[in-house]
């Protein structure tokens, strides 16, 4: 099955340093997994002007293609002005509407204090909601003095992660076990 | 509804469409030529009209997986290729063309056929046309507006004068020829949602409305709001036909069309829109109250009287070859929709 780790900023290293860890944690818990790591920085996605994702060229083109191929994608986004950054709101306007319907969606929010630490229940998992993802409930929260030197310090950050992981690969195998059994019954 | 060369006391009228699309049979992953497409499109035009079909149409998109860019031509083919079945766009992409241009083409179809054309003109729900055809996707609506107006005015008036954004005036203008009544019915093409069909009702021409999947009574309130917006543009909806378009198959049981469509449809949205039609929406458009008409013969009766009953509408067109379905399938579609389906939705929706 396919997972996608979507690094959400251009800028920045926490959100990253997240995302490396959250790599290394899906290989040490099993190797059935294909997981692609999408950093927002490394790619030159261009403004959503309303056309199919299909009809896009270039990095844009394969950034939307591989996240719709996806099964699971873990979301890690930092907090800028209150709020996620646009290049991750740009991701989800690429996007059709109901890009994420039988797709498990986790997050990971990074920030410099615990200002606004309910930003990704108010503002995120409505997004998610209504593009149909199957959110899991838990995420992330991981502040500046988790991070020393591009490393997260604090091992119950470090623990939450694996079991954040956990929790999106157990999740997606079971909705697609669900998925697969009620398609049985349809006989089509 | 004679200006649209519809005769209610008929009922309903039964038509096919095809988006003219060139995809690999899921199946066997094999695609037939483009040539061998096309001529069987015009093939099972001639078939429709041997099985008493009143309509149909051939629609224009502009990228891969399609094969009918150039459906005006294909559309001549056809009126050639056929005797008394109506034929038109579905749709023509009016923002994208000049609308003097698409006029001589139909009005010859129109010719040739005998005065059997029609135009349904769309807004494009795939937008490649747009680069391709040296268009800005930002005029997007107004490139619509302006150009069907324009499309409009050329069918009533034989000599045009006009000035608009996109193109240069028309001063004293001929368009030639006229059709052979002299005007063609024109028809606005929408999606799905109210406000597009609100839209149609201002300006008070028919309505085509695009209904795939999903209750029928949600297409019922973009159905109302169409008529409700002609009348307070001081139109009389009584004289406004509207049709409905959507998926269609049949076979001896529900579950064996399922079966035989969900592959084409699922892939070929796939491939076309980059999502598949979900398993679980499918599954509950058997159910007499969804609007797609895939199920037993006895099935898809039952539904098209129920939207007839609801919509009260004047025409329905089908679409049963999207996704690379193999030209068989199309055939059998075309023997029940001749003995069973129109005959039973003939005697229960003219006017006794």
């Amino acid at each position: 099955m396919n997972v996608v780790a979507l690094s959400g900023s251009a800028i920045g290293t926490k959100t990253k340093t997240a995302l490396n860890y959250v790599i290394k944690s899906v290989e040490n818990l099993t190797e059935e997994i294909d997981l692609t790591l999408i950093d927002l920085a490394d790619y030159d996605v261009q403004f959503s002007d309303g056309r199919n994702y299909l009809e896009y060229e270039g990095d844009t083109k394969y950034v939307t293609e591989t996240l719709m191929n996806a099964d699971a994608i873990i979301i890690g986004t930092p907090i800028f002005q209150a709020s996620i950054p646009a290049t991750l709101k740009n991701i989800f306007d690429l996007l059709p509407e109901k890009a994420f319907e039988n797709k498990v969606v986790s997050l990971i929010v990074t920030a410099g204090s615990a200002k606004h630490y309910l930003m990704a229940e108010l503002q995120l998992k409505p997004i998610l909601t209504y593009m149909k993802a199957h959110v899991v409930s838990d995420y992330v929260f991981i502040e500046e003095k988790d991070f020393h030197r591009k490393e997260i310090i604090n091992d119950d950050i470090l623990f939450r992660i694996d079991r954040l992981v956990e929790d999106t690969i157990d999740i997606m195998k079971t909705y697609a076990k669900i998925r697969e059994e009620r398609e049985a019954d349809y006989g089509f | 509804m004679e200006k649209y060369r519809i005769d209610p006391n008929k009922g309903l009228e039964f038509g096919l469409y095809t988006l003219g699309d060139h995809i690999p049979n899921p199946l066997t992953q094999e695609r037939i030529p483009a040539q061998q497409r096309i001529k069987e499109i015009i093939e099972l035009a001639q078939l429709a009209e041997e099985a008493g079909i009143d309509f149909f149409s051939v629609g224009e998109s502009h990228q891969d997986y399609f094969t009918t860019q150039a459906h005006s031509v294909v559309l001549g083919a056809i009126a050639q290729a056929t005797n008394k079945i109506k034929i038109a766009s579905s749709s023509t992409i009016i923002s994208t063309l000049d609308p003097v241009r698409v006029y001589e083409d139909f009005a010859t179809i129109d010719l040739i056929s005998d005065g059997r054309a029609e135009i349904i003109a769309g807004r494009a729900s795939r937008v490649g046309v747009f680069d391709l055809l040296g268009y800005d996707l930002h005029d997007y609506e107004e490139l619509f507006e302006e150009k069907f107006e324009l499309l409009l005015k050329i069918n009533e008036e034989e000599i045009v004068n006009w000035e608009g954004q996109f193109r240069k005036p028309l001063t004293n203008a001929k368009v030639l020829p006229r059709p052979k009544d002299g005007s063609i019915p024109i028809w606005r093409a929408v999606g799905g949602p109210p406000a597009s069909a609100i839209k149609a009702g201002y300006a008070g021409v028919p309505m085509f409305i695009a209904t795939l999947g999903g209750p029928a009574t949600s297409f019922k309130y973009s159905i109302d709001a169409y008529r409700e917006a002609a009348r307070n543009n001081g139109h009389n909806p009584d004289e406004l036909p509207i049709s409905t378009a959507g998926f269609f198959h049949v076979a001896k049981t529900t579950q064996q069309a399922q079966q035989e469509t969900y592959p084409y449809i699922n892939e070929g949205m796939k491939l076309t829109n980059g999502r598949g039609y979900p398993k679980q929406h499918f599954a509950q458009g058997a159910d007499l109250r969804d609007v797609m008409n895939i199920g037993s013969v006895d099935q898809v009766i039952e539904k098209i009287l129920y939207q007839h009953e609801l919509f009260g509408h004047q025409r329905y067109i089908a679409q049963m070859d999207f996704g690379g379905v193999p030209f068989e399938q199309l055939k059998r579609n075309i023997e029940y929709i001749a003995t069973d389906i129109l005959p039973a939705i003939r005697k229960h929706t003219k006017v006794k």
